[in-house]
């Protein structure tokens, strides 16, 4: 009996027109990708995600590169990225990518055309999740990848020396890996928060308050944060210092794969919900 | 498949502020007009139909789908709505291609469907431009150039003559006209009643939330009984015909004509009347020409019914 219902839902699931909401899927992403990545509004995102290569370009062009101060700038490197980009560059970039894409069109009064479309609700709102995710990854891995680079091109061959055949490369491997999971978890509740708020940014300061409090939180609670998952994939973990010390989430230890995995369930729970919350979305405008 | 777009017993409550109230209607492939004041729940039906609002209570389905099922749904549904923005920088080709392939079509077809639409809301050479820099009827068209663009067996227009200049309005009215001979549902929601009524097949009046009636404009009218209905009478002797049908109890209005050719009665006994006028016609004293009732158009029967004047919707 267990087996022919199972039968059935796999034959369900293979009528189910897949190849059509693939197409649609990929319509979407482009059209919002079009819209939204090259835009003169997404200019302080760029902002938020290259200030520290402008930093570092400074440093580059004006401080000595001496050998041994190759560990105290990788080590800066891992700072900027747990307490710079973690805690404020892609939470608030992804902030204002991904909040954009539900209500920002309620604001500007367009999301009727796509609730409009032969489009089903949910396979709107993942394409303009995977919108939101290409637009964010595109800007922040380029931004750590060019961090990176122009943090060791001025030891010259110590430098080469130390990404290729030192723990360079895996370094920025763990970094790539950090920022795509900031992306998409961050993402994916910004995302939520867009459609439940009409303001989401309190909401998103709440979430702020809640990743900087969730060291003294119990266990379990500690497991609904985005930024004490990243922390067990930091490939070299910097100590927080005075105002510091607020941003940093000291976790029990997890693996790195039980922690992506953890994110990863994460990111699908909450995105279920945003799936259930729109099917339900009503165009109001009056009330924007 | 189920031709009808069917409301059962449909009520939306926004908070605590009525926007429809037990609504039902059955209503067949044909042109139909939404008459109502501002505020009366005519876009608040349009949004139900289309799933922009979900019913409180009751079941609203457009030809036996829901608009849940939106791939199914939409195909047969097109809905030119009154909001007027469109997503930012966007050239009004490319928004109505845009439309068109979410819909799953190839590039070839999408491209062919959007010049035929745009063709058909004659927008001219402003399809290449920014929807930002059109006036309000361009606006009104690239709309609706969207709406038809997917040839929807069920096309909801709200105020869609607005902004239109008449020449642009009486050839919107033309393609209404044809794409309801086709075999279209099209419902309408207009406050220039007038020019909406002549190819209206039923009308729908609303007011408050509450459904006052529906039906063929001509039945509807007969069914408000205790409004005299009024007739226009082309004759030769208006003044002649206006003294004779005065001597008749239930004539209770005689107005003639501004060009003297012609008078306006009023009479509470339709039948009883149009009796009298036929013998009137067979003794000879008056040349007939013509008989036409004055006062079976919405504009008329929503002021009977709701008792203000309809172009205030």
């Amino acid at each position: 009996m267990t087996r022919m219902n199972a039968g059935a839902f796999v034959s369900r699931l293979r009528q189910l027109p897949w190849s059509l909401w693939w197409i649609q899927v990929r319509r979407m992403t482009l059209i919002e990708l079009r819209r939204n990545l090259i835009s003169w509004k997404a200019s302080w995102i760029y902002f938020l995600a290259f200030v520290p290569a402008l930093i570092i370009t400074v440093h580059l062009l004006f401080d000595g590169h001496a050998a041994s101060s190759m560990p105290e700038d990788t080590d800066i490197l891992a700072g900027i990225v747990q307490f710079y980009y973690i805690r404020l560059g892609i939470f608030f970039g992804c902030l204002g990518i991904f909040s954009r894409l539900i209500r920002g069109e309620m604001v500007e009064r367009s999301l009727h055309f796509y609730l409009l479309s032969p489009v089903r609700r949910e396979i709107l709102l993942l394409a303009k999740f995977a919108a939101g995710a290409i637009s964010s990854l595109s800007l922040f891995v380029t931004a750590i990848a060019v961090d990176f680079v122009l943090m060791y091109v001025g030891y010259g061959s110590a430098g080469r020396d130390y990404v290729f055949n030192g723990p360079g490369l895996g370094q920025l491997e763990a970094y790539i890996v950090i920022t795509t999971l900031a992306c998409l978890g961050y993402g994916a509740v910004f995302l939520l928060l867009s459609m439940m708020f009409r303001n989401p940014t309190p909401a998103a300061m709440l979430v702020l308050g809640w990743e900087a409090i969730n060291p003294v939180l119990p266990s379990l609670l500690q497991k609904l944060s985005v930024a004490a998952y990243l922390r067990h994939l930091m490939p070299l973990s910097i100590p927080g210092e005075g105002i510091f010390a607020l941003l940093t989430v000291e976790t029990e230890p997890v693996s790195a794969w039980a922690a992506s995995i953890g994110l990863l369930i994460l990111i699908a729970a909450v995105l279920a919900y945003s799936c259930y919350r729109i099917r339900t979305l009503e165009i109001r405008y009056t009330t924007e | 498949m189920n031709d009808r777009i069917i409301f059962d017993n449909v009520s939306k409550f926004y908070g605590e502020i009525l926007g429809v109230n037990r609504v039902s209607l059955n209503i067949p492939p044909g042109i139909t007009t939404l008459v109502g004041p501002n505020g009366s729940g005519k876009t608040t039906l349009m949004n139900l139909m289309t799933g922009l609002v979900q019913p409180s209570s009751g079941h609203v389905s457009v030809l036996g789908s829901q608009p849940s099922d939106a791939t199914e749904f939409f195909r047969n549904v097109g809905y030119c709505t009154q909001f007027d923005s469109f997503p930012r920088g966007i050239v009004g080709w490319q928004f109505v291609l845009d439309s068109l392939l979410l819909h799953g079509m190839g590039k070839a077809d999408a491209y062919r469907l959007t010049r035929e639409a745009l063709e058909r809301a004659r927008l001219g050479d402003a399809a290449g431009r920014k929807i930002a820099g059109y006036s309000k009827g361009m606006r009104q068209k690239i709309r609706l150039a969207q709406a038809i663009a997917h040839h929807p067996k069920v096309l909801i227009l709200d105020e869609p003559l607005n902004g239109l200049d008449p020449v642009a309005r009486a050839e919107s009215l033309a393609l209404f006209e044809e794409l309801g001979r086709q075999g279209m549902h099209l419902i309408i929601s207009s406050h220039i009643l007038d020019e909406v009524d002549r190819i209206s097949d039923r009308v729908i009046l609303i007011t408050g939330g509450y459904l006052v009636a529906e039906g063929n404009i001509h039945q509807v009218r007969k069914e408000v009984r205790d409004k005299p209905m009024q007739v226009l009478i082309r004759c030769d002797r208006p003044e002649v015909l206006a003294s004779k049908m005065f001597a008749i109890n239930h004539c209770v209005e005689a107005r003639l004509h501004g060009d003297g050719k012609g008078v306006f009665l009023r009479t509470s006994d339709i039948d009883q009347f149009y009796s009298m006028l036929n013998g009137i016609a067979a003794e000879g004293i008056v040349k007939i020409d013509g008989v036409a009732p004055a006062d079976d158009d919405a504009n008329a029967i929503y002021q009977y019914l709701i008792g203000t004047d309809g172009g205030a919707s």
